[in-house]
């Protein structure tokens, strides 16, 4: 499915990334884990092709096709999603067009049929419900003013109603506390199925209990220095960064 | 100075330029070398203008010939269009007088079309009396080589309301300017605006508020962008007059600047000269948020796309403030057509 391999980026002439490879097969979920600044957010930009993040050597692939050459919308298009750490606020845009817009947007790119109004609201009903989100919450601007946790739930809702093939979800355990925990987890299990693929980057082990990984890495310095099984998260939890930090 | 003696005297001296400090981001003196002869009378059909069939009534000044005295009687409620149509190359200037007696409402649905390089003015006198609503929505699709300037004097009694919204995607030079004496009294004052430029088009909202009694409100928020060449000038003053305690006064302006040779002018003003007076004014100017067409984008929708709702959403926060539905929803498609790149 994702296949990194040797890659480095910079960010305003400085590499973060040097020689990140990587390989998450469908099916499976894989957690990165890392010290602050190890460069995991950067990793989910350049996966998502945003503007300032410079490859300078190496290669993304999904299902084989190159992802690097590809704009962000055909990259979204692809089925690649990203769940922000920090997501924008979109003044003067309701959710519910916001999300709409996206998804037909998605749809035209595949040559698939636009949703309908009824539809929609169907859809996002629905699921709106199972992640606990009040509906009148998505006639409001998306995100301006909600609180951190709002947010991290938007995002799991837009993630449900795009239905992605690859998942990165970029700390979204931060700022939850543990009852909208283990809401989000339900919502991106929900997701888990024989053709998709998931990126899970978490500081903490804690959303790791309820979003079971198959495998484990450790990013640090801009690479992936360890590799392993759920255990290798258990131990990170007792251990710390600071063996990993120093080999990078 | 005056761009109505101008006009009637054919003596560009008379016309204001950059040396008039209320003036010197549109320079009329500079720009337009020699007076333009009389226009002719407007001939061939006229076509529908933008707010046909919202109103039952239709006031016509083309060319400056024709003229509107229109006065809503205590208890009437009317919608009206006026349209200020130019056609050619000729100088041309028009009054037209409104008045809203106590308790009495109209929508005041007002147009600026044109075809030609003309110099067209527009001047209007307003009053709305005690208990009166005047909606005042203006929509100027002026020709890009056209030069308009529209001066509106308003008078508010005590208790009267007067909301406005101008819009407009500018001209060769245009100035839309509005005075209004503010009595206080609990009188209300709204003054909104919108410029979409592209081109080498010019649009110069400049207002005047000022605030003579106690217990007066104004609320402003304008919003631009700007693309291409183009420039855009906002210029609002709010005076509070001594002994005009307890007025609240708050305006706000925000342009989006979406190319490197597109300008934008601004001087928001606020005068106190009384205690006790609540103000607060923002103002800025900018591109469009890369974070935000980011994050759009990840989702999937194309970055013209994301653009377009971007755009469409800042200036949406004016829209929304517009009373009259229908008059909205005029307002609302315009906007959506000139942000897609529509005339
Ligand atoms: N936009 C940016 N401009 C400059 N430096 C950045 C930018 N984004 C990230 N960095 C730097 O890149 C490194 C990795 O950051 P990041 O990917 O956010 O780490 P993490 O998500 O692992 O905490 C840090 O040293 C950070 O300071
Ligand atoms: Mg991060």
């Amino acid at each position: 499915m994702l296949s990194v391999s040797n890659l480095h980026a910079a960010v305003d002439g400085k590499e973060i990334l040097k020689g990140l490879s990587l390989e998450v097969p469908a099916g499976e979920v894989h957690a990165i884990m890392g010290p602050n600044g190890a460069g995991k957010s950067t990793l989910s930009y350049v996966l998502t092709g945003r503007d300032g993040y410079e490859v300078t050597e190496g290669s993304a692939t999904l299902d084989g096709e190159d992802l690097l050459s590809l704009e962000p919308e055909e990259r979204a298009a692809k089925g690649v999603f990203l769940s922000f750490q920090y997501p924008l606020e979109i003044p003067g845009v309701p959710a519910l067009t916001f999300v709409r817009t996206a998804l037909n947007a998605q749809r035209r790119a595949r040559g698939e049929p636009e949703v309908t109004a009824p539809e929609f609201l169907k859809l996002v009903r629905a699921r709106a419900g199972e992640l606990k989100i009040d509906f009148d919450m998505l006639k409001r601007a998306l995100n301006v003013g909600f609180s951190g946790g709002e947010k991290k739930r938007m995002e799991i809702l837009q993630m449900a109603i795009l239905q992605p093939r690859f998942l990165i979800l970029d700390e979204t355990d931060s700022g939850l506390d543990i009852d909208a925990l283990k809401i989000v987890a339900d919502g991106v299990n929900a997701l888990r199925g024989p053709d998709r693929g998931m990126l899970v980057i978490t500081h903490y082990q804690r959303l790791l209990d309820y979003i079971k990984p198959d495998r484990v890495h450790v990013l640090a310095g801009g690479r992936i220095v360890a590799s392993g099984g759920p255990e290798l998260a258990l131990q990170l939890e007792r251990e710390g960064y600071d063996r990993y930090a120093r080999a990078a | 100075m005056s761009v109505i003696a101008s006009i009637r005297a054919r003596d560009v001296a008379e016309l204001p330029g950059k040396r008039d400090e209320d003036w010197r981001w549109t320079d009329l003196r500079g720009l337009i070398r020699e007076a333009p002869e009389p226009s002719r009378p407007y001939s061939g059909d006229l076509p529908a203008g933008p707010f046909a069939g919202l109103a039952a009534e239709e006031v016509v000044i083309a060319n400056g010939e024709g003229g509107a005295h229109v006065d809503v009687l205590p208890a009437q409620t009317r919608r009206l269009a006026l349209r200020f149509v130019s056609q050619g190359d000729g100088g041309h200037a028009a009054r037209a007088s409104i008045a809203v007696e106590a308790g009495g409402t109209l929508v005041l649905l007002e147009s600026y079309e044109g075809q030609g390089g003309y110099l067209g003015h527009a001047g209007l006198a307003i009053s709305v009396g005690t208990g009166a609503t005047l909606e005042r929505i203006v929509l100027a699709d002026d020709s890009g080589d056209g030069v308009t300037v529209s001066q509106a004097e308003v008078h508010l009694e005590p208790g009267a309301r007067f909301v406005q919204t101008v819009l407009t995607s500018g001209a060769r030079r245009q100035r839309l300017e509005t005075h209004v004496r503010h009595p206080g009294g609990h009188a209300e004052l709204r003054l909104d605006g919108v410029y979409l430029l592209s081109g080498k088009r010019h649009a110069d909202l400049t207002t005047v508020v000022t605030h003579e009694g106690l217990d007066g409100a104004t609320t402003q928020l304008a919003k631009g962008v700007v693309r291409d060449q183009a420039r855009g000038v906002f210029q609002g003053r709010i005076v509070v007059a001594e002994g005009a305690d307890r007025t609240d006064a708050r305006m706000g302006h925000h342009a989006l600047i979406l190319s490197d040779r597109a300008e934008v002018d601004a001087k928001p003003e606020l005068e106190i000269y009384a205690d006790d007076v609540a103000c607060a004014h923002g103002n800025t100017v900018g591109a469009l948020d890369d974070e935000a067409l980011f994050y759009a984008r990840q989702r999937g929708i194309p970055e013209a796309e994301a653009r377009a709702l971007l755009t469409e959403a800042f200036v949406g926060e004016v829209i929304d403030r517009i009373g009259d539905e229908a008059a909205r929803d005029v307002a609302r498609a315009w906007v959506a057509g000139r942000l897609a790149g529509e005339g």
